[in-house]
C-alpha cells in the first residue's frame, strides 16, 4: 500500500528527521505529543499535531494505547516509532498492524527474534556469523575447562552461570593460571549463588564498537558499509565516524557481507544495524546484537553512501522494493558524528534543561546539524539529554576532523550548557587524531582531563 | 509548630520510591533528620536523591509520585 499520511511515535531531533523525509516524499504527517512537547520543533514542522498524553514518557511515548488510539482518530495509515521508546517493542509492531496501520520497521517476530539476546546469538551462529567465543554451555570438569580456554585463547573470562553484575568473574591470562582461578570461582560462586557452575568467554582487552548498516525490503537485503562508535561514556556513544579507520578492506568486506547474511536468513525489512565488537589485536570480529529500527548515527552513513535511510525505510514499509542493489553502494569520503546533549561536562555531564536563549547553527558545505532546537525553546527535563547531531563530511578523514573543529566553533547554543567543548577538547587529543581508540578509552580519559573540561 | 517547605532544586519527575516495586521513602507523619532521603528526581534519565534539609515530621507531600516538578516547585511540607 502506498503510505499516505504518517503518525510519527517519537520526539526531539528523529521526530524532525522523519518529516523532512516524509515531506520529501509527499507524505503528510501527524505528530505525536506529551504535555511538555506542546512547543516542540516536530510538532511546528507537521502537518498536524495530536496530544497523547502526560510529560512522563510511561504515560505518552511509551503508552501503546494512546498512541494506537491518537493514530487512528487521525486516520493515519502508519506509525514510524523513531528510536527508543515502542521501536523495538514486538508486542506494539503486531498491535500496530492488527490495527491495520503499518510499521515502519521489521515484523514483531524480527523484532522478538533479534532482541532477544540468545535467540539472536543464535541466528547469528546459524548464519555463520562469528559469535564472541565462550564455552558452550556451562563447565564443570576443570581439565576440561582448561582445554576449552585453551582452544578459546588467553585472557579467558570465568564467569558464574548465576553470577551477575561483575560478581563471580575472574580473568585468566594461561593456562597455568587458569584452574587456580576457575577453583577459587567455583568456590566464590558456589557460596555467594548457591551454584558452583561456571562459563567461559573470551576477554577482549582492546575492542573497538563497529556497527554495519543494513536494508532489507523482506526478500533482498545489502549493507551501506560500518560506523565505528567507540568513544563511549557509560556505554553510550558520544562521537561517531564512517567508516571506521580501523579496518582493512577484506575485513570490511567480511563484516559487511556477514551482517547481510544475517539480514536475510531473517528475512528483514526495514532499516537496521548489526552491531560488532572488533579486535584490534587479532583483526576478528564477533557480532554482539542488532538493533532493528533507524539509529541516532544513521546520517553518517547518508553523508558517505548518498543514501536517505528514513525515506528508504518508508518506502520499503509503503511496500516497496529496496530501490537500488549492493553494486550501487559505494563509500565516498569520511564523517564524524558527535552528540551534542544538554551535559555540563565540567560538572559530571550534569544534565542542564535550560532555555534556549539564542541559536546559531553552522553551516557550509559537508556540514548537517540535526537538532530539535529554535531560539526561545525551553528544553523539557522529563526525555533524554540530546539536543541534536553534528555531522559533518569531508574527503578524508583529517579533513573531517578540520571541518568539525570549524563547525564546532560556529555552534551557539546560548542559556545551555552542552557538550559541544568536549568534542572541541578531544579533536586536540592524539589518540583521537590517531584513531587510536576503543571503548573503554574515553572514561579513563574523561577522568584525567577534568581540569581541562572544567577551564572551558 | 512553624512549618517548612521542601523545594525541588531541579525540573524533571518527582518519585516517591526508590524504585517501582519498592516502598516509599517516607510517608506522612513521618519523622526526618536533615539528609534523609524524601525522594527522588529524575532529569533527563537521570536520578537525583532529594534529601531533607530540615529536622522535623511530614505534613503532607505536595507533589504526587510520578507528578512533573518544576525547580523551586514545594514537594513536602515539613513541622519543624
Amino acid at each position: 500500500m502506498t503510505i499516505e499520511k504518517l503518525f510519527i511515535a517519537n520526539r526531539g531531533e528523529i521526530a524532525v528527521r522523519i518529516i523532512r523525509a516524509a515531506r520529501d516524499m509527499g507524505i503528510k504527517t501527524v505528530q505525536a505529543y506529551s504535555a511538555a512537547d506542546a512547543d516542540s520543533l516536530a510538532v511546528k514542522l507537521a502537518d498536524e499535531s495530536v496530544d497523547i498524553g502526560p510529560p512522563a514518557a510511561s504515560k505518552s511515548y511509551l503508552c501503546a494505547d494512546a498512541i494506537l488510539a491518537a493514530a487512528r482518530s487521525c486516520g493515519a495509515d502508519a506509525i514510524h516509532p523513531g528510536y527508543g521508546f515502542l521501536a523495538e517493542n514486538a508486542d506494539f509492531a503486531d498491535a500496530v498492524e492488527a490495527a491495520g496501520m503499518v510499521f515502519v520497521g521489521p515484523t514483531g517476530d524480527t523484532i522478538r527474534t533479534m532482541g532477544n539476546k540468545a535467540a539472536a546469538r543464535l541466528a547469528a551462529q546459524r548464519s555463520g556469523v562469528p559469535t564472541v567465543p565462550g564455552s558452550d554451555g556451562v563447565i564443570t570438569d576443570l581439565s576440561v575447562a582448561r582445554e576449552s580456554a585453551e582452544q578459546i585463547g588467553f585472557p579467558v573470562m570465568i564467569k558464574a552461570s548465576a553470577g551477575g553484575g561483575g560478581r563471580g568473574i575472574r580473568i585468566a591470562d594461561s593456562g597455568e593460571a587458569f584452574e587456580g582461578l576457575a577453583a577459587q570461582a567455583a568456590t566464590e560462586a558456589q557460596a555467594a549463588f548457591g551454584d558452583g557452575s561456571l562459563y567461559l568467554e573470551k576477554m577482549i582487552t582492546r575492542a573497538r564498537h563497529i556497527e554495519v548498516q543494513i536494508l532489507g525490503d523482506g526478500v533482498n537485503a545489502v549493507h551501506c558499509f560500518e560506523r565505528e562508535c567507540s568513544l563511549q561514556r557509560r556505554r553510550q556513544k558520544v562521537w561517531e565516524e564512517a567508516p571506521s579507520s580501523a579496518l582493512d578492506s577484506d575485513t570490511r568486506q567480511m563484516l559487511c557481507d556477514s551482517a547481510v547474511k544475517l539480514a536475510k536468513s531473517v528475512g528483514y525489512r526495514g532499516a537496521g544495524t548489526i552491531e560488532y565488537l572488533y579486535d584490534d589485536a587479532t583483526g576478528h570480529f564477533y557480532f554482539i546484537e542488532m538493533n532493528t529500527r533507524i539509529q541516532v548515527e544513521h546520517p553518517l552513513t547518508e553523508w558517505i553512501t548518498g543514501v536517505d535511510l528514513v525515506s528508504e525505510m518508508i518506502r520499503i514499509a509503503g511496500g516497496q522494493a529496496l530501490s537500488f542493489s549492493q553494486g550501487d553502494i559505494a563509500i565516498r569520503g569520511h564523517a564524524i558524528e558527535v552528540r551534542i546533549n544538554a551535559e555540563d561536562p565540567a560538572n559530571g555531564f550534569m544534565p542542564f534543561p535550560g532555555k534556549v536563549s539564542d541559536l546559531r547553527v553552522p553551516g557550509g558545505p559537508g556540514v548537517r546539524f540535526d537538532h530539535m532546537l529554535y531560539s526561545g525553546y525551553q528544553i523539557p527535563p522529563f526525555y533524554d539529554s540530546m539536543l541534536g547531531k553534528l555531522i559533518v563530511w569531508s574527503h578524508t578523514r583529517p579533513l573531517a576532523m578540520a571541518r568539525l573543529k570549524g563547525a564546532l566553533s560556529e555552534l551557539d547554543i546560548g542559556g545551555v550548557q552542552t557538550t559541544a567543548g568536549l568534542f572541541e577538547a578531544l579533536l586536540d587529543d592524539r589518540d583521537v587524531q590517531s584513531g587510536s581508540v576503543h571503548t573503554n578509552w574515553l572514561e579513563p580519559w574523561l577522568e584525567a582531563n577534568a581540569s581541562s573540561l572544567k577551564a572551558s | 509548630m512553624p512549618t517548612s517547605e521542601l523545594r525541588s532544586p531541579l525540573p524533571g519527575t518527582f518519585y516517591r520510591k526508590p524504585a517501582p516495586d519498592q516502598p516509599n521513602f517516607k510517608e506522612v507523619g513521618d519523622s526526618v533528620a536533615k539528609g534523609d532521603v524524601i525522594g527522588l528526581v529524575e532529569v533527563m534519565k537521570s536520578f537525583h536523591e532529594i534529601a531533607s534539609t530540615f529536622d522535623g515530621k511530614i505534613m503532607s507531600f505536595a507533589a504526587d509520585n510520578e507528578d512533573p516538578v518544576m525547580a523551586g516547585q514545594v514537594l513536602a511540607e515539613i513541622e519543624t
